[in-house]
């Protein structure tokens, strides 16, 4: 188990040194954030009132933080498929090193990544006059939770990226699955206007329980959508943690045999 | 003793359908170089990854330096080196980062790590380019770089899969040298190549294979023996072929092979045949386009052992049954 720890320890520092080695991949993560932060706010934001006192930008933060962690599971696939196709793979699966260690280590790098990518978030948020009013203590758990989903969707990442050959077929795997599940959510409207099939997938995707337990922490009301009634609206935070609970349960054990499995 | 042992490996993909090894079995003795000759998709990878445990075979078993490579593979990891067919590091770090990440995953301490890094690079002549991206190395630097991080620990069993394919003539014969000097320190190696010479260079011992399984097995000598050692080749205008035929006919004293504008028939003394084809060619007053001793190839040994050249083995289900066809 200790060797473990440290065996994995490696592989996250591999991937800080890669940034520290190439600083334009560290500007690129962050930058993308930083770009949805300002066109919401700035192209969107005038033209949406939802009169919430310190406008649109109090309900979308927390939005864009959640697309944000969950391109992770995008991010973490690539980067993992990429580690495959060029061999480094093969080369740390024939070293005496513990089981799951490197996928375990890149989870922490990817971890640590957004960490780097929330902070630097939260201060273009708070640049552009988003303010949570909760107090430090819910708002900090409200970046708890946003860390957790993260982490829990490189799991999935993982797993992706173990499957599938190609590193530019898991990037659009990443978008195809990222992509809808962000959209078809109460993350940068209310679900009020979808077809009520949808209104009924918004309401359990994950990432509106996220989005809701976040404005939540973050000191606004619930503005869940329009079946306000349902148990994931009603316990948004539960219901999150229960979903990365869940998450983390299937994926991880999955990836650890896909990556130790090596029939082929 | 021997530090690998393969019998009757057996391994399939895509459910049968393509079968990269049929029945492969082969031995290396301890502190001796097999040289594992075989063309483009013969099952060469396929026989390390099994050897090295990245790849379980359907059947048939292994074992390195004594330890079942399916049942203890982790025990197995402990005593190799490997080196697979495409460098395998990390392109964004530098080569020092690299070796030296890879001591902390052999559990060297970080000193032990930096050391060890340091002395590799200075062995195989790449401390200028330490502290460079790998993406920025040669084909050769970069082979070096793969080959320096499987000698971390001292392994005393290394696989080396065609160490030398895409390299330029100046980096085969840097890699030969480096490879040389491991054998000298008494490693235990198993190689693959497409090329007859390169196993002719560095093997104690060749097994040819093709198909998955193993067609001879030998020394390089014996195994040229076979197929008949150097060959007489001249290319002239077609006007001169006839003549030139004739010429090289008389120095062979057998049956020559007439293709286009080339003549080419077996000689048994190299370089002397080749001076006298010379001097007869000046007698005659023929000027040569080409003129050389060939030495034999793997096509050679392909065309010889097996009556078909060494082509790419593609199985695609509808290539099967064309196999063997050619020529
Ligand atoms: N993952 C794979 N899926 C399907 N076929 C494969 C796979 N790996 C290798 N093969 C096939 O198995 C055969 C042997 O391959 P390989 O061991 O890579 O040959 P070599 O290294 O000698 O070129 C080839 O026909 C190749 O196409
Ligand atoms: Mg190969």
């Amino acid at each position: 188990m200790k060797d473990a720890i440290h065996d994995a320890m490696i592989i996250t520092k591999r991937q800080i040194l890669q940034l520290a080695r190439v600083p334009e991949l560290l500007v690129f993560s962050t930058i993308q954030p930083v770009m949805f932060v300002l066109l919401f706010r700035y192209v969107f934001g005038g033209s949406i009132d939802t009169g919430q006192p310190g406008g649109y930008v109090q309900l979308l933060m927390p939005g864009i933080f959640v697309q944000t962690v969950a391109f992770t599971l995008a991010s973490t696939a690539v980067g993992l498929a990429e580690d495959m196709k060029k061999g480094l793979i093969d080369r740390f699966r024939s070293l005496p090193i513990s089981r799951g260690a490197v996928i375990i280590g890149r989870t922490f790098g990817d971890a640590l990544l957004n960490i780097l990518v929330l902070a630097v978030m939260a201060a273009a948020g708070f640049a552009v006059g988003w303010r949570p009013t909760s107090g430090i203590l819910q708002t900090t758990l409200a970046f708890l939770f946003l860390f957790m989903f993260g982490y829990a969707l490189s799991w999935i990442g993982i797993l992706v990226g173990l499957s599938v050959k190609e590193a530019r077929t898991v990037q659009s795997v990443g978008f195809l699955v990222t992509f809808p599940l962000t959209f078809l959510s109460n993350a940068f409207a209310p679900t009020t206007g979808m077809p009520r099939a949808l209104q009924y997938f918004a309401e359990w995707n994950p990432v509106s329980t996220m989005v809701a337990a976040c404005r939540q922490l973050f000191g606004l009301e619930n503005e869940f959508g329009a079946t306000a009634n349902s148990w994931p609206s009603q316990n948004p935070l539960e219901t999150s943690l229960l979903y990365m609970v869940i998450l983390m349960a299937i994926f991880i054990p999955l990836s650890i045999r896909k990556y130790n499995n090596y029939s082929n | 003793m021997k530090s690998v042992i393969a019998e009757h490996l057996v391994k399939t993909y895509r459910n049968g359908e393509v079968k990269a090894l049929n029945d492969l079995s082969l031995d290396v003795e301890e502190g001796t170089v097999l040289g594992v000759l075989g063309p483009n998709g013969a099952g060469k990878t396929t026989t390390v990854r099994i050897l090295a445990t990245l790849l379980k075979p359907d059947s048939g078993s292994a074992t390195v330096a004594g330890i079942d490579v399916i049942k203890h593979p982790d025990k197995v990891r402990e005593q190799i080196g490997l080196s697979g067919q495409y460098a395998a590091v990390d392109e964004t770090l530098t080569g020092w980062d690299n070796l030296v990440m890879f001591g902390r995953l052999y559990h060297l301490g970080r000193q032990s790590s930096i050391d060890r890094a340091n002395d590799l690079l200075e062995r195989f002549d790449l401390t200028e380019a330490a502290r460079r991206p790998i993406k920025t190395y040669s084909g050769g630097m970069r082979r070096r770089l793969d080959l320096a991080a499987s000698l971390i620990v001292k392994p005393k069993i290394l696989f080396l899969d065609e160490p030398t394919t895409g390299l330029d003539p100046r980096g085969r014969q840097d890699m030969w040298q480096v490879i040389q000097e491991l054998v000298k320190g008494g490693v235990t190696l198993l190689l693959t190549t497409q090329y007859l010479e390169e196993a002719d260079q560095l093997a104690d011992e060749i097994a040819v294979i093709d198909r998955g399984t193993v067609i001879a097995r030998g020394t390089s000598d014996t195994l040229k023996k076979q197929v008949g050692g150097e060959r007489l080749e001249i290319t002239v205008e077609p006007a001169d072929l006839d003549k030139t035929n004739q010429i090289v006919a008389k120095i062979s004293g057998h049956a020559t092979h007439v293709d286009l504008r080339t003549v080419s028939a077996p000689v048994l003394h190299g370089s002397k045949d080749l001076m006298e084809a010379l001097r007869a060619m000046d007698d005659a007053k023929i000027h040569p386009l080409d003129i050389g001793l060939k030495r034999p190839s793997l096509d050679d040994v392909f065309l010889s052992l097996t009556g078909h050249v060494a082509e790419e083995t593609v199985q695609e289900p509808v290539a099967k049954g064309k196999r063997g066809s050619k020529r």
